[in-house]
């Protein structure tokens, strides 16, 4: 291919300021201020700040809620991340069983995908409401009084459903598109080498799929971690306390709610931090990747 | 003994598509046969049926003596070699061999005997730990052919394995495929729509049209005595020459041209000459044409020729001299003209 040459050597740099300016704006400016604030303990009224050193993250560490909720963050991460993942292959196996070659049916289920995010964390919510909620009715008949907002586990298995069931069809889209890419050749031939469906599955088409697992699996710590933050919004809405929440939420809680800037400083430094590790790791296993043709 | 019986055979596909209309061959022990038809004529299906990848909608099929219609195909003791080699990309090509045997619990050091005999009579040896993507094309063959040899099978099944090969490395892994099915002395169903395949790999050829049975021959057989006019067009390249033509008992009529032919035959047919039957004559005895192009292919030359309203094709030893006047008269022997029924296709011998 030929390669187009700019005149000036500056301009390129030009045409990539309005990108960089938004990066700076938006991300660098702030993350900048984040980690500027963690080190000040800041008067929320009066905008007076005095510089403490590390107290902010001693304090935030040491904080038995804090040990709490990064323990309910991880739980949470863990379960979502891996319910997905195993929901999302057990919907895309059965499908392509169905679908193989018939391309309508794929794009009619693709269509779960086109519902707005916000639409369907509702709809989640709603299915654990205290006085409408069908799943609340449905273990009622177990004896089991779910309290979603007053009990902390019942809380955290709501959130953890609710995130979940958002997240699987991510997956499933997914997992159908890698099982439809298997050649049937392929399929074929081990069905010759193996009559056990199961052995085939695992020593076959789950190998296959292992670079939509790696990837989906990013996808979904990322998810869990970060974007679920809407989801407890709505499930712990105006029911402070004794709910649990995920780490990104206390920082939003403990900043704006509890007017600690300087500690949901230190807290959101700390997040920028495990960020950075999952996306070094994350590089990593696309670097290593599997590449198969 | 027979391997495989094939007993009139049908299938029919869920859309309502009739794929094989009853077919019924025998594979006979340490015999390779080839299906050969053109695109879409069901050898495809015919050979998945008898893998059992697709079901048997009528008919049986019986494998070393047992109907194996109801059986898993991995349950039937046969080997399948793909057109895409399909080995398992995530598994190094030890791997790939000896998946099946794994799976049906043969002991480690027999597996490993097996593998490496299969790695040596293919030359695969030095590959053994290589993924398939690190191979050749050709490797990636004989990678598939290893893997359907470690499984001793009663029946190798071919379906065209040599077709996304180019043509210099189709004709050596042809003849190493023919050397090898001799060795193991393991009947094979070689599937393909090249009739120089068919001809040069099988000891019998199963000509299949539109779902049903052309002709079943050895490959002699079948170029000399074709049954019917679309055997005749399909074997053979260039195809034989089919003209319209009048036979009177003593003589043949062909665009107002007569010949002496004795035979017993009257009437309108068509009429079967193979392009590398018929010559230039110097006299005017034979069929006078008239050359529309020559086309040289090296040791041959094809002449294309204008006689009366119909093509014939000639082919020819390019040393021969073509008259620079383009008018030839075209001589045969009596004996290698076919004679066809107009109507129904089919052979006519009297
Ligand atoms: N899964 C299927 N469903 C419906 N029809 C099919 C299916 N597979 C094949 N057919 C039809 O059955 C007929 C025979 O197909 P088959 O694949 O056996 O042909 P083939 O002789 O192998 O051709 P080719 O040389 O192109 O491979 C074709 O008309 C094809 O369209
Ligand atoms: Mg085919």
């Amino acid at each position: 291919m030929e390669k187009s040459q700019f005149q000036n050597p500056w301009f390129p740099y030009l045409l990539l300021l309005p990108q960089m300016g938004i990066i700076a704006v938006f991300f660098l400016w702030p993350a900048a201020e984040a980690i500027k604030s963690s080190f000040y303990l800041e008067d929320p009224f009066f905008g007076n700040a005095t510089f403490v050193g590390l107290d902010n993250y001693r304090d935030a560490l040491s904080a038995s809620d804090y040990k709490r909720t990064a323990w309910f963050t991880a739980i949470f991460t863990v379960l979502v991340s891996v319910l997905s993942l195993a929901l999302g292959l057990m919907l895309a196996v059965s499908a392509d069983r169905v679908l193989r070659g018939q391309s309508t049916y794929k794009t009619l289920l693709m269509w779960v995908y086109a519902i707005a995010p916000p639409v369907a964390g509702l709809i989640g919510v709603m299915l654990f409401d205290q006085h409408i909620g069908p799943l609340v009715d449905f273990v009622a008949i177990f004896g089991w009084e779910m309290r979603v907002g007053v009990n902390y586990w019942d809380t955290g298995l709501a959130m953890i459903i609710v995130s979940t069931w958002k997240q699987v069809p991510y997956c499933f889209i997914f997992f159908l598109s890698g099982l439809q890419s298997i050649p049937t050749s392929v399929k074929e031939a081990a069905k010759v080498d193996c009559r056990s469906e199961t052995r085939r599955f695992w020593s076959i088409t789950f190998p296959l799929l292992a670079p939509t697992t790696f990837f989906l699996m990013i996808l979904n710590i990322t998810y869990a971690m970060f974007e679920t933050f809407g989801t407890i919004d709505l499930i712990v809405k105006d029911q402070p306390g004794n709910s649990p929440v995920t780490l990104v939420y206390k920082v939003y809680r403990d900043g704006f709610r509890g007017n600690d800037l300087g500690g949901s400083s230190a807290q959101s430094v700390i997040l920028m931090i495990i960020v950075l590790l999952l996306t070094i790791v994350q590089f990593r296993l696309i670097e290593k990747r599997v590449h198969y043709n | 003994m027979t391997t495989l019986r094939i007993k009139n055979v049908k299938k029919v596909y869920p859309n309502g598509a009739e794929a094989v209309k009853g077919v019924s061959v025998d594979v006979e022990d340490g015999e390779l046969v080839v299906f050969v038809g053109p695109s879409g004529c069901g050898k495809s299906t015919l050979l998945r049926m008898v893998a059992g990848l697709e079901s048997v909608t009528e008919g049986e099929i019986e494998l070393a003596g047992r109907v194996v219609n109801d059986l898993e195909p991995a349950d039937r003791n046969i080997a399948m070699v793909f057109q895409n080699y399909a080995l398992y990309p995530h598994m190094s090509v030890r791997k790939n061999l000896a998946y099946g045997l794994r799976n049906r619990k043969t002991p480690q050091n027999e597996i490993d005997a097996r593998v490496n005999e299969a790695a040596d009579l293919l030359q695969i040896a030095e590959f053994l730990d290589r993924k398939p993507s690190q191979l050749s094309g050709g490797q990636r063959q004989r990678v598939a052919m290893g893997r359907a040899i470690v499984r001793h099978p009663a029946i190798f099944l071919f379906d065209e394995p040599l077709s996304n090969l180019d043509a210099k490395l189709r004709n050596q892994m042809r003849l190493e495929i023919k050397k090898l099915q001799r060795r193991l002395e393991t009947a094979a169903i070689y599937v393909t729509h090249d009739q120089v395949e068919a001809m040069t790999l099988a000891d019998r050829i199963v000509v299949l049209n539109g779902g049903q049975i052309e002709q079943v021959g050895t490959p002699a057989e079948i170029y000399a005595n074709p049954a019917t006019t679309f055997v005749a067009s399909f074997i053979g390249a260039p195809p034989m020459n089919m003209l319209e033509a009048n036979v009177t008992g003593d003589a043949l009529e062909i665009e107002g041209q007569s010949l002496p032919f004795p035979r017993s035959h009257r009437g309108p047919v068509r009429m079967g000459l193979r392009p590398e039957r018929m010559q230039i004559n110097g006299s005017d005895a034979g069929l006078n044409a008239e050359i529309t192009v020559l086309e040289d292919l090296g040791a041959t030359r094809l002449i294309h020729a204008r006689l009366g309203n119909q093509e014939v094709v000639l082919s020819q030893d390019a040393d021969l001299p073509v008259p620079s006047d383009g008018k030839i008269s075209i001589a045969f022997r009596p004996d290698d003209v076919h004679l066809f029924d107009r109507d129904s296709g089919r052979r006519i011998d009297a």
